[in-house]
Protein backbone atom coordinates (compact mmCIF):
# COMPACT_ATOMS: atom_id res chain seq x y z
CA UNK A 1 0.00 0.00 0.00
CA UNK A 2 1.17 3.48 -0.82
CA UNK A 3 0.45 6.22 1.65
CA UNK A 4 -1.27 8.81 -0.47
CA UNK A 5 -1.51 12.30 0.89
CA UNK A 6 -4.41 14.66 0.25
CA UNK A 7 -4.27 17.48 -2.28
CA UNK A 8 -5.59 20.69 -0.81
CA UNK A 9 -6.57 23.66 -2.93
CA UNK A 10 -7.61 26.67 -0.89
CA UNK A 11 -8.85 30.05 -2.11
CA UNK A 12 -6.82 29.65 -5.28
CA UNK A 13 -6.93 32.42 -7.88
CA UNK A 14 -4.85 32.99 -10.96
CA UNK A 15 -5.02 35.90 -13.33
CA UNK A 16 -3.21 36.11 -16.64
CA UNK A 17 -3.23 39.84 -17.28
CA UNK A 18 -6.90 40.77 -17.13
CA UNK A 19 -8.12 37.24 -17.68
CA UNK A 20 -9.16 35.36 -14.57
CA UNK A 21 -8.35 31.71 -15.20
CA UNK A 22 -9.03 30.44 -11.68
CA UNK A 23 -11.28 32.27 -9.25
CA UNK A 24 -11.22 31.54 -5.50
CA UNK A 25 -11.18 27.80 -5.97
CA UNK A 26 -11.15 25.43 -2.99
CA UNK A 27 -11.40 21.65 -2.88
CA UNK A 28 -9.69 18.60 -1.41
CA UNK A 29 -8.69 15.37 -3.10
CA UNK A 30 -8.63 12.33 -0.83
CA UNK A 31 -6.18 9.42 -0.95
CA UNK A 32 -7.30 5.99 -2.07
CA UNK A 33 -9.84 7.35 -4.53
CA UNK A 34 -9.82 8.42 -8.13
CA UNK A 35 -11.04 12.00 -8.38
CA UNK A 36 -12.20 13.37 -11.70
CA UNK A 37 -11.39 17.04 -12.21
CA UNK A 38 -13.99 18.11 -14.70
CA UNK A 39 -14.98 21.15 -16.63
CA UNK A 40 -15.31 22.39 -20.17
CA UNK A 41 -12.25 23.48 -22.14
CA UNK A 42 -10.93 26.74 -20.75
CA UNK A 43 -12.50 26.20 -17.33
CA UNK A 44 -9.13 26.52 -15.60
CA UNK A 45 -8.29 22.86 -15.00
CA UNK A 46 -4.80 22.92 -16.47
CA UNK A 47 -3.97 26.23 -14.80
CA UNK A 48 -5.05 24.83 -11.43
CA UNK A 49 -2.87 21.75 -11.92
CA UNK A 50 0.11 23.84 -13.03
CA UNK A 51 -0.20 26.06 -9.98
CA UNK A 52 -0.43 22.94 -7.81
CA UNK A 53 2.83 21.68 -9.34
CA UNK A 54 4.68 24.96 -8.91
CA UNK A 55 4.91 25.67 -12.64
CA UNK A 56 2.59 28.65 -12.53
CA UNK A 57 2.54 31.20 -9.72
CA UNK A 58 -0.81 31.72 -8.00
CA UNK A 59 -2.24 35.22 -7.76
CA UNK A 60 -3.82 34.29 -4.43
CA UNK A 61 -4.47 31.21 -2.32
CA UNK A 62 -2.57 27.97 -1.85
CA UNK A 63 -2.31 24.56 -3.46
CA UNK A 64 -0.51 21.93 -1.41
CA UNK A 65 0.21 18.25 -0.98
CA UNK A 66 -0.60 17.46 2.64
CA UNK A 67 0.17 21.07 3.53
CA UNK A 68 3.42 21.43 1.60
CA UNK A 69 3.72 23.31 -1.70
CA UNK A 70 5.32 21.27 -4.49
CA UNK A 71 8.67 23.06 -4.38
CA UNK A 72 9.03 22.28 -0.67
CA UNK A 73 8.58 18.53 -1.12
CA UNK A 74 11.89 16.91 -0.16
CA UNK A 75 11.57 14.26 -2.89
CA UNK A 76 9.10 15.61 -5.42
CA UNK A 77 9.10 12.76 -7.96
CA UNK A 78 8.81 10.19 -5.18
CA UNK A 79 5.84 12.04 -3.72
CA UNK A 80 3.91 13.25 -6.76
CA UNK A 81 3.82 11.96 -10.32
CA UNK A 82 2.40 14.42 -12.81
CA UNK A 83 1.59 14.18 -16.50
CA UNK A 84 0.57 17.56 -17.90
CA UNK A 85 1.29 17.39 -21.61
CA UNK A 86 2.92 14.86 -23.87
CA UNK A 87 5.87 17.03 -24.94
CA UNK A 88 9.32 15.55 -25.36
CA UNK A 89 12.54 16.33 -27.13
CA UNK A 90 11.90 14.53 -30.42
CA UNK A 91 15.51 13.40 -30.78
CA UNK A 92 15.65 11.59 -27.47
CA UNK A 93 14.59 7.99 -27.02
CA UNK A 94 11.98 7.12 -24.41
CA UNK A 95 14.65 5.43 -22.32
CA UNK A 96 16.97 8.46 -22.48
CA UNK A 97 14.09 10.80 -21.67
CA UNK A 98 13.32 8.88 -18.50
CA UNK A 99 17.00 8.51 -17.59
CA UNK A 100 17.48 12.30 -17.76
CA UNK A 101 14.82 12.84 -15.11
CA UNK A 102 15.62 9.77 -13.04
CA UNK A 103 19.12 11.23 -12.77
CA UNK A 104 17.81 14.66 -11.80
CA UNK A 105 15.62 13.16 -9.08
CA UNK A 106 18.27 10.72 -7.87
CA UNK A 107 16.16 7.65 -8.61
CA UNK A 108 17.70 4.22 -9.15
CA UNK A 109 18.38 3.51 -12.87
CA UNK A 110 16.39 0.27 -12.62
CA UNK A 111 13.19 2.33 -12.36
CA UNK A 112 13.48 3.27 -16.04
CA UNK A 113 12.96 -0.19 -17.59
CA UNK A 114 10.42 -0.96 -14.84
CA UNK A 115 8.09 1.92 -15.73
CA UNK A 116 8.54 1.39 -19.48
CA UNK A 117 7.34 -2.15 -18.88
CA UNK A 118 4.49 -0.96 -16.67
CA UNK A 119 2.99 1.30 -19.35
CA UNK A 120 3.63 -1.20 -22.12
CA UNK A 121 6.13 0.63 -24.33
CA UNK A 122 9.26 -1.33 -23.40
CA UNK A 123 9.69 -2.62 -26.94
CA UNK A 124 9.82 0.93 -28.33
CA UNK A 125 12.08 2.26 -25.58
CA UNK A 126 15.09 2.85 -27.82
CA UNK A 127 13.25 4.63 -30.60
CA UNK A 128 13.34 8.39 -30.86
CA UNK A 129 10.20 9.94 -29.45
CA UNK A 130 9.77 12.05 -32.60
CA UNK A 131 8.35 8.96 -34.30
CA UNK A 132 5.87 8.12 -31.54
CA UNK A 133 2.11 8.14 -31.98
CA UNK A 134 0.02 10.27 -29.63
CA UNK A 135 -0.98 7.15 -27.71
CA UNK A 136 2.65 6.16 -27.18
CA UNK A 137 3.47 9.69 -26.04
CA UNK A 138 0.63 9.56 -23.54
CA UNK A 139 2.02 6.29 -22.21
CA UNK A 140 5.50 7.76 -21.99
CA UNK A 141 4.22 10.69 -19.97
CA UNK A 142 2.53 8.19 -17.67
CA UNK A 143 5.83 6.32 -17.39
CA UNK A 144 7.39 9.58 -16.23
CA UNK A 145 4.76 9.97 -13.50
CA UNK A 146 5.53 6.48 -12.20
CA UNK A 147 9.33 6.91 -12.09
CA UNK A 148 9.43 7.73 -8.39
CA UNK A 149 6.60 5.30 -7.49
CA UNK A 150 4.71 8.25 -5.96
CA UNK A 151 1.71 8.20 -3.65
CA UNK A 152 -0.02 11.00 -5.53
CA UNK A 153 -0.78 11.11 -9.25
CA UNK A 154 -1.91 14.20 -11.12
CA UNK A 155 -2.90 13.53 -14.70
CA UNK A 156 -4.13 16.19 -17.12
CA UNK A 157 -6.38 14.78 -19.85
CA UNK A 158 -4.55 11.44 -20.00
CA UNK A 159 -7.24 9.88 -22.16
CA UNK A 160 -6.97 12.47 -24.94
CA UNK A 161 -5.76 10.83 -28.11
CA UNK A 162 -5.93 7.26 -26.91
CA UNK A 163 -7.54 4.57 -29.01
CA UNK A 164 -10.31 2.40 -27.50
CA UNK A 165 -7.79 -0.18 -26.36
CA UNK A 166 -5.71 2.53 -24.72
CA UNK A 167 -8.78 3.98 -22.99
CA UNK A 168 -9.69 0.58 -21.61
CA UNK A 169 -6.13 0.12 -20.43
CA UNK A 170 -5.93 3.49 -18.67
CA UNK A 171 -9.24 2.96 -16.89
CA UNK A 172 -7.95 -0.23 -15.33
CA UNK A 173 -4.67 1.45 -14.64
CA UNK A 174 -6.28 4.34 -12.71
CA UNK A 175 -8.38 2.00 -10.61
CA UNK A 176 -5.33 -0.10 -9.87
CA UNK A 177 -3.40 2.96 -8.70
CA UNK A 178 -6.20 4.09 -6.39
CA UNK A 179 -6.63 0.60 -4.95
CA UNK A 180 -2.99 0.79 -3.90
CA UNK A 181 -4.04 3.68 -1.66
CA UNK A 182 -2.70 6.43 -3.88
CA UNK A 183 -4.29 9.81 -4.41
CA UNK A 184 -5.31 10.05 -8.06
CA UNK A 185 -6.51 13.30 -9.63
CA UNK A 186 -7.39 13.05 -13.30
CA UNK A 187 -8.76 15.92 -15.37
CA UNK A 188 -11.08 15.67 -18.32
CA UNK A 189 -13.51 17.85 -20.22
CA UNK A 190 -15.86 14.92 -20.70
CA UNK A 191 -17.55 13.26 -17.77
CA UNK A 192 -18.42 10.23 -19.88
CA UNK A 193 -14.70 9.75 -20.55
CA UNK A 194 -13.85 9.17 -16.89
CA UNK A 195 -17.28 8.23 -15.51
CA UNK A 196 -16.30 4.57 -15.29
CA UNK A 197 -13.03 5.28 -13.50
CA UNK A 198 -13.70 7.98 -10.93
CA UNK A 199 -15.07 7.80 -7.41
CA UNK A 200 -15.26 11.52 -6.73
CA UNK A 201 -15.76 14.51 -8.95
CA UNK A 202 -14.67 18.11 -8.74
CA UNK A 203 -16.47 20.16 -11.37
CA UNK A 204 -15.35 23.66 -12.28
CA UNK A 205 -16.56 26.16 -14.80
CA UNK A 206 -15.00 29.53 -15.62
CA UNK A 207 -12.43 29.00 -12.90
CA UNK A 208 -15.01 28.48 -10.17
CA UNK A 209 -16.06 25.41 -8.27
CA UNK A 210 -19.46 24.16 -9.33
CA UNK A 211 -19.67 20.90 -7.44
CA UNK A 212 -17.47 18.48 -5.58
CA UNK A 213 -18.24 15.17 -3.96
CA UNK A 214 -18.79 11.49 -4.72
CA UNK A 215 -19.89 10.66 -8.25
CA UNK A 216 -22.88 8.76 -6.81
CA UNK A 217 -24.26 12.02 -5.39
CA UNK A 218 -24.13 13.57 -8.81
CA UNK A 219 -26.00 10.58 -10.19
CA UNK A 220 -28.81 11.06 -7.66
CA UNK A 221 -28.94 14.65 -8.66
CA UNK A 222 -29.72 13.88 -12.23
CA UNK A 223 -33.49 14.20 -11.97
CA UNK A 224 -34.86 10.77 -12.85
CA UNK A 225 -37.49 10.60 -15.54
CA UNK A 226 -39.46 8.06 -17.53
CA UNK A 227 -40.07 7.87 -21.25
CA UNK A 228 -43.51 6.74 -22.37
CA UNK A 229 -45.02 6.64 -25.83
CA UNK A 230 -48.23 5.48 -27.35
CA UNK A 231 -49.72 5.16 -30.86
CA UNK A 232 -52.37 7.55 -29.58
CA UNK A 233 -50.53 10.38 -27.92
CA UNK A 234 -53.62 12.45 -27.20
CA UNK A 235 -55.09 9.72 -25.06
CA UNK A 236 -51.79 9.09 -23.32
CA UNK A 237 -51.54 12.80 -22.52
CA UNK A 238 -55.01 12.66 -21.07
CA UNK A 239 -54.15 9.62 -18.99
CA UNK A 240 -51.00 11.31 -17.64
CA UNK A 241 -52.98 14.46 -16.82
CA UNK A 242 -55.52 12.28 -15.08
CA UNK A 243 -52.82 10.70 -12.93
CA UNK A 244 -51.37 14.14 -12.14
CA UNK A 245 -47.99 13.42 -13.74
CA UNK A 246 -45.94 16.22 -15.24
CA UNK A 247 -44.46 15.65 -18.68
CA UNK A 248 -43.10 17.26 -21.78
CA UNK A 249 -43.55 15.98 -25.29
CA UNK A 250 -40.41 14.94 -27.15
CA UNK A 251 -39.66 13.39 -30.46
CA UNK A 252 -39.80 9.85 -29.19
CA UNK A 253 -42.60 10.20 -26.69
CA UNK A 254 -43.37 11.90 -23.42
CA UNK A 255 -40.68 12.65 -20.86
CA UNK A 256 -42.50 12.13 -17.62
CA UNK A 257 -41.19 13.63 -14.40
CA UNK A 258 -41.45 10.38 -12.49
CA UNK A 259 -38.62 8.04 -11.64
CA UNK A 260 -40.72 4.84 -11.55
CA UNK A 261 -41.82 3.54 -14.99
CA UNK A 262 -44.31 1.32 -13.12
CA UNK A 263 -46.36 4.31 -12.03
CA UNK A 264 -46.45 5.70 -15.55
CA UNK A 265 -47.51 2.28 -16.85
CA UNK A 266 -50.22 2.15 -14.22
CA UNK A 267 -51.54 5.55 -15.30
CA UNK A 268 -51.74 4.34 -18.90
CA UNK A 269 -53.48 1.13 -17.79
CA UNK A 270 -56.03 3.09 -15.78
CA UNK A 271 -56.65 5.32 -18.80
CA UNK A 272 -56.91 2.30 -21.11
CA UNK A 273 -54.10 3.55 -23.39
CA UNK A 274 -51.90 1.25 -25.45
CA UNK A 275 -48.21 1.85 -24.80
CA UNK A 276 -45.51 1.49 -27.45
CA UNK A 277 -42.63 2.47 -25.19
CA UNK A 278 -42.04 2.62 -21.49
CA UNK A 279 -38.61 2.90 -19.94
CA UNK A 280 -36.47 4.84 -17.59
CA UNK A 281 -34.61 7.78 -19.12
CA UNK A 282 -31.04 6.72 -19.77
CA UNK A 283 -28.42 7.91 -17.34
CA UNK A 284 -28.84 11.61 -16.87
CA UNK A 285 -25.28 11.96 -15.59
CA UNK A 286 -23.81 13.72 -18.58
CA UNK A 287 -26.84 16.03 -18.75
CA UNK A 288 -26.54 16.71 -15.08
CA UNK A 289 -22.89 17.56 -15.61
CA UNK A 290 -23.65 19.79 -18.55
CA UNK A 291 -26.46 21.61 -16.81
CA UNK A 292 -24.21 22.21 -13.80
CA UNK A 293 -21.51 23.59 -16.03
CA UNK A 294 -23.82 25.54 -18.32
CA UNK A 295 -25.95 26.79 -15.46
CA UNK A 296 -22.84 28.33 -14.01
CA UNK A 297 -21.92 29.75 -17.37
CA UNK A 298 -25.34 31.30 -17.84
CA UNK A 299 -25.45 32.70 -14.36
CA UNK A 300 -22.24 34.47 -15.12
CA UNK A 301 -23.10 35.50 -18.64
CA UNK A 302 -26.37 37.16 -17.76
CA UNK A 303 -28.42 37.19 -14.67
CA UNK A 304 -31.00 34.69 -15.79
CA UNK A 305 -30.29 31.72 -13.62
CA UNK A 306 -32.48 29.56 -15.82
CA UNK A 307 -31.58 25.92 -15.47
CA UNK A 308 -30.86 24.48 -18.86
CA UNK A 309 -33.41 21.87 -19.78
CA UNK A 310 -31.68 19.12 -21.61
CA UNK A 311 -33.78 16.61 -23.39
CA UNK A 312 -30.89 14.91 -25.06
CA UNK A 313 -32.05 11.82 -23.21
CA UNK A 314 -34.60 11.01 -25.81
CA UNK A 315 -33.28 8.03 -27.55
CA UNK B 1 23.32 16.75 -3.47
CA UNK B 2 20.53 17.97 -5.68
CA UNK B 3 23.12 20.21 -7.33
CA UNK B 4 25.23 17.22 -8.34
CA UNK B 5 22.15 15.36 -9.61
CA UNK B 6 21.02 18.39 -11.60
CA UNK B 7 24.49 18.62 -13.12
CA UNK B 8 24.49 14.93 -14.07
CA UNK B 9 21.02 15.36 -15.57
CA UNK B 10 22.18 18.30 -17.69
CA UNK B 11 25.10 16.29 -19.07
CA UNK B 12 22.69 13.48 -19.88
CA UNK B 13 20.40 15.89 -21.70
CA UNK B 14 23.27 17.01 -23.92
CA UNK B 15 24.66 13.58 -24.66
CA UNK B 16 21.29 11.94 -25.41
CA UNK B 17 20.64 14.24 -28.37
CA UNK B 18 22.64 14.78 -31.53
CA UNK B 19 23.25 18.51 -31.37
CA UNK B 20 26.55 18.34 -29.46
CA UNK B 21 28.35 16.16 -31.95
CA UNK B 22 26.88 17.96 -34.94
CA UNK B 23 28.31 21.20 -33.55
CA UNK B 24 31.60 19.48 -32.66
CA UNK B 25 31.85 18.11 -36.19
CA UNK B 26 31.24 21.53 -37.73
CA UNK B 27 33.76 23.05 -35.33
CA UNK B 28 36.44 20.53 -36.36
CA UNK B 29 35.72 21.01 -40.06
CA UNK B 30 35.71 24.80 -39.86
CA UNK B 31 38.86 25.08 -37.74
CA UNK B 32 40.73 22.44 -39.77
CA UNK B 33 39.89 24.22 -43.01
CA UNK B 34 40.97 27.65 -41.80
CA UNK B 35 43.95 26.70 -39.64
CA UNK B 36 45.31 24.25 -42.22
CA UNK B 37 44.53 26.50 -45.14
CA UNK B 38 45.85 29.65 -43.59
CA UNK B 39 48.92 27.82 -42.30
CA UNK B 40 49.62 26.62 -45.82
CA UNK B 41 49.04 30.07 -47.28
CA UNK B 42 51.34 31.75 -44.79
CA UNK B 43 53.93 29.07 -45.29
CA UNK B 44 53.80 29.71 -49.00
CA UNK B 45 53.94 33.49 -48.46
CA UNK B 46 57.04 33.21 -46.27
CA UNK B 47 58.78 30.98 -48.78
CA UNK B 48 57.89 33.23 -51.71
CA UNK B 49 57.92 36.77 -50.32
CA UNK B 50 58.11 38.38 -53.77
CA UNK B 51 55.19 36.48 -55.21
CA UNK B 52 53.15 37.18 -52.11
CA UNK B 53 53.90 40.89 -52.40
CA UNK B 54 52.86 40.82 -56.06
CA UNK B 55 49.45 39.48 -55.16
CA UNK B 56 48.87 42.73 -53.36
CA UNK B 57 49.16 41.38 -49.86
CA UNK B 58 51.20 43.42 -47.49
CA UNK B 59 54.32 41.62 -46.49
CA UNK B 60 54.20 39.96 -43.14
CA UNK B 61 56.17 41.66 -40.41
CA UNK B 62 59.32 39.62 -40.02
CA UNK B 63 59.04 39.52 -36.24
CA UNK B 64 55.56 38.00 -36.34
CA UNK B 65 55.18 34.49 -35.04
CA UNK B 66 52.92 32.47 -37.24
CA UNK B 67 52.30 29.37 -35.17
CA UNK B 68 50.39 30.99 -32.26
CA UNK B 69 48.28 32.98 -34.70
CA UNK B 70 47.26 29.84 -36.57
CA UNK B 71 46.68 27.77 -33.45
CA UNK B 72 44.48 30.45 -31.95
CA UNK B 73 42.03 30.04 -34.85
CA UNK B 74 40.49 27.36 -32.65
CA UNK B 75 39.01 30.01 -30.39
CA UNK B 76 39.14 33.19 -32.49
CA UNK B 77 37.05 31.54 -35.18
CA UNK B 78 35.58 28.51 -33.43
CA UNK B 79 34.09 30.35 -30.42
CA UNK B 80 30.68 30.59 -32.08
CA UNK B 81 30.18 26.84 -31.56
CA UNK B 82 30.33 26.76 -27.74
CA UNK B 83 28.06 29.82 -27.72
CA UNK B 84 25.52 27.94 -29.80
CA UNK B 85 25.85 24.83 -27.63
CA UNK B 86 25.20 26.86 -24.49
CA UNK B 87 22.31 28.81 -25.97
CA UNK B 88 20.63 25.66 -27.33
CA UNK B 89 20.87 23.97 -23.92
CA UNK B 90 18.49 26.64 -22.62
CA UNK B 91 16.33 27.48 -25.65
CA UNK B 92 15.80 23.79 -26.43
CA UNK B 93 13.93 23.42 -23.14
CA UNK B 94 11.54 26.19 -24.16
CA UNK B 95 11.23 25.01 -27.74
CA UNK B 96 10.44 21.40 -26.92
CA UNK B 97 8.48 22.34 -23.80
CA UNK B 98 10.64 20.12 -21.64
CA UNK B 99 10.72 22.68 -18.84
CA UNK B 100 7.67 20.95 -17.39
CA UNK B 101 9.37 17.59 -16.66
CA UNK B 102 12.59 19.42 -15.80
CA UNK B 103 10.97 21.60 -13.14
CA UNK B 104 8.89 18.71 -11.84
CA UNK B 105 12.05 16.70 -11.22
CA UNK B 106 13.89 19.71 -9.75
CA UNK B 107 11.44 22.41 -8.63
CA UNK B 108 14.22 24.81 -7.67
CA UNK B 109 14.75 26.59 -10.94
CA UNK B 110 17.95 28.33 -9.95
CA UNK B 111 19.54 24.91 -9.33
CA UNK B 112 18.64 23.88 -12.89
CA UNK B 113 20.03 27.06 -14.43
CA UNK B 114 23.16 26.85 -12.28
CA UNK B 115 23.65 23.26 -13.45
CA UNK B 116 23.33 24.40 -17.06
CA UNK B 117 25.93 27.11 -16.46
CA UNK B 118 28.45 24.70 -14.93
CA UNK B 119 27.82 21.84 -17.35
CA UNK B 120 28.17 24.15 -20.35
CA UNK B 121 31.37 25.60 -18.88
CA UNK B 122 32.81 22.08 -18.87
CA UNK B 123 31.38 21.18 -22.27
CA UNK B 124 32.74 24.44 -23.69
CA UNK B 125 36.16 23.43 -22.36
CA UNK B 126 35.67 20.10 -24.12
CA UNK B 127 34.90 21.95 -27.34
CA UNK B 128 38.05 23.98 -26.70
CA UNK B 129 40.15 20.84 -26.42
CA UNK B 130 38.66 19.49 -29.64
CA UNK B 131 39.16 22.81 -31.44
CA UNK B 132 42.79 23.20 -30.36
CA UNK B 133 43.60 19.58 -31.19
CA UNK B 134 42.33 20.42 -34.66
CA UNK B 135 44.05 23.78 -35.09
CA UNK B 136 47.36 22.57 -33.67
CA UNK B 137 47.17 19.36 -35.68
CA UNK B 138 46.36 20.88 -39.06
CA UNK B 139 48.24 24.13 -38.46
CA UNK B 140 51.43 22.41 -37.34
CA UNK B 141 51.21 19.98 -40.26
CA UNK B 142 50.88 22.87 -42.72
CA UNK B 143 53.75 24.83 -41.17
CA UNK B 144 55.97 21.76 -41.01
CA UNK B 145 55.25 21.07 -44.66
CA UNK B 146 56.84 24.42 -45.49
CA UNK B 147 59.68 23.84 -43.09
CA UNK B 148 58.54 26.54 -40.68
CA UNK B 149 58.83 26.41 -36.93
CA UNK B 150 55.74 24.78 -35.41
CA UNK B 151 56.76 26.07 -31.96
CA UNK B 152 55.28 22.96 -30.41
CA UNK B 153 58.23 22.80 -28.04
CA UNK B 154 57.56 26.28 -26.69
CA UNK B 155 55.79 26.52 -23.30
CA UNK B 156 54.18 29.73 -24.60
CA UNK B 157 52.36 27.77 -27.25
CA UNK B 158 50.82 25.47 -24.69
CA UNK B 159 49.98 28.36 -22.40
CA UNK B 160 48.08 29.86 -25.34
CA UNK B 161 46.26 26.58 -25.85
CA UNK B 162 45.31 26.50 -22.17
CA UNK B 163 43.99 30.07 -22.26
CA UNK B 164 42.13 29.26 -25.48
CA UNK B 165 40.39 26.29 -23.87
CA UNK B 166 39.37 28.55 -20.98
CA UNK B 167 38.00 31.10 -23.48
CA UNK B 168 35.90 28.42 -25.19
CA UNK B 169 34.55 27.33 -21.80
CA UNK B 170 33.55 30.89 -20.94
CA UNK B 171 31.92 31.37 -24.35
CA UNK B 172 29.62 28.45 -23.65
CA UNK B 173 28.43 30.15 -20.45
CA UNK B 174 27.74 33.31 -22.45
CA UNK B 175 25.55 31.08 -24.60
CA UNK B 176 23.65 29.96 -21.48
CA UNK B 177 23.16 33.59 -20.51
CA UNK B 178 21.96 34.53 -23.98
CA UNK B 179 19.58 31.56 -24.12
CA UNK B 180 18.04 32.49 -20.80
CA UNK B 181 17.60 36.08 -21.95
CA UNK B 182 16.23 35.14 -25.37
CA UNK B 183 14.36 31.85 -24.99
CA UNK B 184 13.18 31.85 -28.59
CA UNK B 185 15.57 29.39 -30.24
CA UNK B 186 15.52 30.89 -33.72
CA UNK B 187 16.00 34.41 -32.37
CA UNK B 188 18.90 33.24 -30.17
CA UNK B 189 20.66 31.54 -33.09
CA UNK B 190 20.18 34.60 -35.30
CA UNK B 191 21.57 36.84 -32.57
CA UNK B 192 24.62 34.59 -32.07
CA UNK B 193 25.43 34.47 -35.75
CA UNK B 194 24.70 38.12 -36.48
CA UNK B 195 26.63 39.37 -33.46
CA UNK B 196 29.69 37.15 -33.74
CA UNK B 197 30.05 37.18 -37.52
CA UNK B 198 28.91 40.66 -38.37
CA UNK B 199 28.09 43.17 -35.66
CA UNK B 200 31.05 42.67 -33.36
CA UNK B 201 33.75 42.72 -36.05
CA UNK B 202 32.32 46.01 -37.32
CA UNK B 203 32.06 47.45 -33.83
CA UNK B 204 35.65 46.49 -33.08
CA UNK B 205 36.87 48.06 -36.27
CA UNK B 206 34.86 51.23 -35.66
CA UNK B 207 35.92 51.41 -32.02
CA UNK B 208 39.59 51.14 -32.93
CA UNK B 209 39.46 54.41 -34.89
CA UNK B 210 39.24 56.58 -31.80
CA UNK B 211 41.09 56.39 -28.48
CA UNK B 212 38.03 56.65 -26.28
CA UNK B 213 35.96 54.15 -28.21
CA UNK B 214 38.99 51.88 -28.37
CA UNK B 215 39.01 51.77 -24.59
CA UNK B 216 35.38 50.74 -24.61
CA UNK B 217 35.87 48.41 -27.56
CA UNK B 218 38.33 46.24 -25.68
CA UNK B 219 35.44 45.15 -23.45
CA UNK B 220 33.54 43.69 -26.38
CA UNK B 221 33.38 39.94 -25.84
CA UNK B 222 35.38 39.07 -28.95
CA UNK B 223 38.10 41.57 -28.02
CA UNK B 224 38.16 40.29 -24.47
CA UNK B 225 38.43 36.75 -25.77
CA UNK B 226 41.37 37.66 -28.00
CA UNK B 227 43.00 39.40 -25.05
CA UNK B 228 42.56 36.23 -23.01
CA UNK B 229 43.95 33.92 -25.67
CA UNK B 230 46.71 36.36 -26.61
CA UNK B 231 46.90 36.10 -30.37
CA UNK B 232 44.28 36.43 -32.99
CA UNK B 233 43.78 37.17 -36.61
CA UNK B 234 41.25 39.86 -35.84
CA UNK B 235 43.49 41.78 -33.48
CA UNK B 236 46.27 41.81 -36.05
CA UNK B 237 44.01 42.58 -38.98
CA UNK B 238 42.26 45.49 -37.33
CA UNK B 239 43.66 48.84 -38.26
CA UNK B 240 45.59 50.87 -35.71
CA UNK B 241 47.03 49.69 -32.48
CA UNK B 242 43.81 48.73 -30.75
CA UNK B 243 44.30 48.60 -27.05
CA UNK B 244 44.00 45.24 -25.45
CA UNK B 245 43.30 44.04 -21.97
CA UNK B 246 45.62 41.74 -20.07
CA UNK B 247 44.81 38.09 -20.57
CA UNK B 248 43.28 37.69 -17.12
CA UNK B 249 41.23 40.83 -17.55
CA UNK B 250 39.88 39.45 -20.81
CA UNK B 251 38.93 36.26 -19.00
CA UNK B 252 37.16 38.19 -16.28
CA UNK B 253 35.22 40.23 -18.84
CA UNK B 254 33.99 37.03 -20.55
CA UNK B 255 33.10 35.48 -17.20
CA UNK B 256 31.24 38.63 -16.15
CA UNK B 257 29.23 38.70 -19.38
CA UNK B 258 28.23 35.06 -18.91
CA UNK B 259 27.37 35.43 -15.23
CA UNK B 260 25.45 38.71 -15.58
CA UNK B 261 23.45 37.52 -18.59
CA UNK B 262 22.58 34.27 -16.81
CA UNK B 263 21.57 36.09 -13.63
CA UNK B 264 19.33 38.50 -15.53
CA UNK B 265 17.82 35.66 -17.57
CA UNK B 266 17.37 33.64 -14.39
CA UNK B 267 15.49 36.49 -12.76
CA UNK B 268 13.26 37.11 -15.77
CA UNK B 269 12.32 34.53 -18.42
CA UNK B 270 13.45 31.58 -16.31
CA UNK B 271 11.04 32.51 -13.53
CA UNK B 272 8.02 32.89 -15.78
CA UNK B 273 4.96 30.70 -15.60
CA UNK B 274 5.43 27.46 -17.52
CA UNK B 275 2.17 27.03 -19.39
Amino acid sequence: MKSGIPIEISGLSKQFGHVTAVDDLSFTVEPGRVTGFLGPNGAGKTTTLRVLLGLVRATAGTATFGGAPYRDLPKPLETVGAALDANFHPGRTARSHLKVYATAAGLPPARVPAVLEQVGIAEFADRRVGGYSLGMRQRLSLAYTLLGDPGVLVLDEPINGLDPEGIKWIRGFLQHLAQDGRTVLVSSHLLSEVQQSVDDVVIISRGRLVRSGPLSNLELDASPRTIADSPDRLRLAAALDQAGLEYTEGRNGFIVVEPDPGRVGHAAFVGGVELSALHRLRSGLEESFLSLVNGETNALADDEATPVVVDGGEV
Amino acid sequence: MSVIRALASEFRKVFTTRMWWLLALLLVGYVAFLAGGFGAFLGWAVENPDAAANTGNTQLPPSMRLAPLIYSFASSIGYVFPVLLGALAVTGEFRHKTLTPTFLAEPHRSVVLGAKFVSELLLGAGFGVIAFLTSVGTGAAALAAFGLDTELGEPDTWALVGRGVLAMALWATIGVGLGSLVPNQVAAIVIVLAFTQFIEPILRLAASLNDITATIGQFLPGAASDALVGASFDSIASVGAAESLDWWQGGLVLLAIGVVATLIGGATTWRRDVT
